[in-house]
């Protein structure tokens, strides 16, 4: 019993910090080189990178397929359009609305088919996506705007002062919104809440064998994430200034999926290295546009015969501690 | 504990009263009675397809009983979720090890504090005191655990890397991190050697010493069950058939029936032939 030490979970290697601070400092930087169309497609990764990030809370972190994402970016997007246009209320004070909304109704969608397995989920939620957009189209109360969608929101503010109208002011917001839910959820991964849900995606029997209350712990992922896909919604919507169902379509959830299982899952660097790939590849292939989505779909099936894991799977505990260290573990016990 | 006198006064852990499960036109268990008494360790045996993991498995609320009751230190916990009857202190193993694959040794111990654990989404997030006092708490208690089993070593090891006798004791110590009141454990020496075998036998005598737990399990290696059970409980196709003291079983009739089947009348002769001898 002699080396009761807390273990090196949390530990941070210096060099480690160091990478982090330089990968922070190039984001802030970034704008100050970039001309604004550039500017324009790093904030389309910081939305892609957001929304990964709320996918990976549910597919990563619980392993619950969800195909219906966009459903929930819809409704964040839509809550904010509705209210901003009608009552006039500044967008950033809609910013908790619209992650409320889309929680909300998270929850009231998904508690009746939680306990659904693998793909039976998958099918039910992609159906839960396409029924928002079809709802959209619909033009419930003449609310939405039907097929055309809603016009002319506002820019982001606060009603006074804070006030985002260039391209470097929108990318500071979202990529400030994406560190501060990386922060978030690294803590999370780090806690009870985090392991619960690796839990249940390891072995859900298991995990309720040893205390963890499956059903709510894979409820909680759901409008986590679908709350944080609000958040999404909140911010492209203003900076589009419309919204139509056509932006909610099942290939967005696919896209999301998509960079899910390219970064690796549950792994948050793998998000933003799956954000950059949906985001950044269109505009690189911009002038053989007629091949993308070759060259995508080749893409997809090589990395899912040589890198099934991903392109940064996370690594657990201090295995990830050690390997930067070069430390040999293993003395003691 | 081996006196039976002394095992009767004892307070009752775990009661079951006409326990009944039904799996459509099966009856897998049928108005089983068991008791388990504090501080014993009480084997359940029988062949293929008695109901034995069928009675574990509605005693932790995988399955909810069609009849019956599960009382744990008197009160009713009949179709209570299995992670409610984990807070109350019945901890269970599995008989194909169900262990957290891709996580840590430790990770996989922590599991076994979740329940004694409270903190919240915003205390997570925000790491209160209290949040990081309970995590401190986690660790420690999931490090003196893995010491007990004598796995520290590979703390930081993925828990499907290591050996399988590793694994089993990986579960168990997992199971104790909760501490349990009972320790349920669903075939512990399977797949074991004879030197792992004989350890875990060590194990669980020691654990009854040293950690107040009382402990029920299914067995089907008999030098296990002869050597460290205070009470034997038999079932055969749902039903119990027999209980007493390990060397009473060994000798009862019904049992060798069941075991051994009865309708040769030959061959039940010959089997009585060589326990004479």
């Amino acid at each position: 019993m002699e080396s009761i030490k807390p273990s090196g979970i949390k530990s941070i290697a210096t060099s480690q910090r160091a990478q982090i601070l330089i990968v922070i400092g190039a984001f802030m930087a970034y704008p100050f080189f970039a001309s604004d169309y550039f500017i324009d497609i790093a904030f389309f990764f910081g939305i892609y990178a957001l929304l990964g990030l709320s996918l990976n809370i549910v597919l990563g972190e619980v392993g619950l397929f969800d195909l219906g994402h966009a459903g929930f970016y819809a409704i964040g997007a839509y809550t904010t359009a509705i209210l901003n246009t009608k009552f006039g209320i500044p967008i950033l004070v809609l910013l908790p609305i619209s992650a409320l909304a889309a929680a909300l109704f998270a929850y009231i969608v998904c508690s009746p088919v939680i306990h659904l397995q693998g793909d039976y989920l998958l099918i039910v939620t992609l159906g839960m996506g396409e029924i928002v957009r079809l709802a959209l189209i619909n033009n419930p109360f003449d609310l939405t705007g039907g097929p055309n969608g809603v016009f002319g929101i506002d820019f982001p503010s606060l009603g006074g002062g804070l006030f985002i109208d260039s391209s470097i002011e929108f990318y500071y917001l979202i990529w400030i919104i994406v560190a501060l839910s990386i922060l978030g959820l690294i803590r999370l991964q780090n806690s009870r809440i985090g392991r619960a849900w690796n839990y249940i995606r390891e072995d859900e029997t298991a995990a309720s064998a040893n205390g963890v209350d499956v059903k709510n712990y894979k409820l909680l992922a759901f409008v986590l994430g679908a709350a944080l896909a609000g958040v999404a919604g909140n911010v492209y919507a203003s900076k589009l200034m419309c919204v139509s169902p056509e932006s909610f379509t099942f290939w967005e959830s696919c896209l999301m999926f998509c960079i899910v299982l390219i970064g690796g899952m549950g792994s948050i660097p793998g998000v933003l290295i799956g954000a950059a790939f949906i985001s950044l590849f269109p505009e690189i292939f911009r002038p053989f546009a007629m091949y993308r989505m070759l060259v995508f779909g080749s893409a997809m099936m090589l990395m899912m015969m040589f890198r099934p894991g991903g392109f940064w799977p996370r690594k657990r505990g201090a295995v990830e501690f050690r390997s930067i260290l070069g430390a040999p573990g293993r003395d003691d016990g | 504990m081996a006196d039976p006198k002394a095992r009767s006064q004892a307070d009752i852990v775990l009661e079951t009263k006409r326990l009944t499960k039904i799996f459509g036109g099966l009856t897998a268990v049928n108005h089983v009675d068991l008791r388990v008494h504090k501080g014993e360790i009480l084997s359940l045996i029988g062949p293929n397809g008695a109901g034995k993991t069928t009675v574990f498995n509605v005693v932790s609320g995988i399955y909810k009983p069609e009849v019956g009751n599960v009382f744990f230190n008197g009160r009713d916990i009949t179709g209570h979720k299995p992670h409610q009857i984990v807070s109350y202190g019945v901890a269970r193993t599995f008989q194909n090890i169900r262990l957290f694959p891709d996580m840590t040794c430790l990770e996989n111990i922590m599991a076994g504090q979740h329940c004694r654990g409270k903190a919240g989404l915003f205390s997570s997030i925000f790491r209160t005191s209290g949040q990081r006092r309970e995590e401190t708490r986690i660790q420690e208690v999931a490090a003196s655990r893995l010491h007990q089993v004598k796995l520290w070593k590979f703390h930081d090891d993925l828990a499907k890397n290591i050996a399988y006798g590793s694994q089993r004791m990986l579960e168990i110590a997992r199971a104790l991190a909760s501490d349990p009141d009972l320790l349920v454990l669903d075939e512990p020496s399977s797949g074991l050697n004879p030197r792992e075998t004989e350890n875990l036998m060590e194990f669980l005598t020691g654990l009854i010493e040293t950690d107040d737990v009382t402990i029920l399990l299914i067995e089907h290696d008999m030098n296990v069950v002869m050597g460290i059970s205070d009470w034997v409980v038999v079932m055969d196709e749902g039903r119990k058939i027999a209980e007493g003291r390990p060397e009473e079983i060994y000798t009862n009739q019904r049992v060798i029936e069941a075991y051994l089947g009865k309708d040769d009348e030959e061959e039940e002769a010959a089997y009585a032939a060589t326990v004479e001898h």
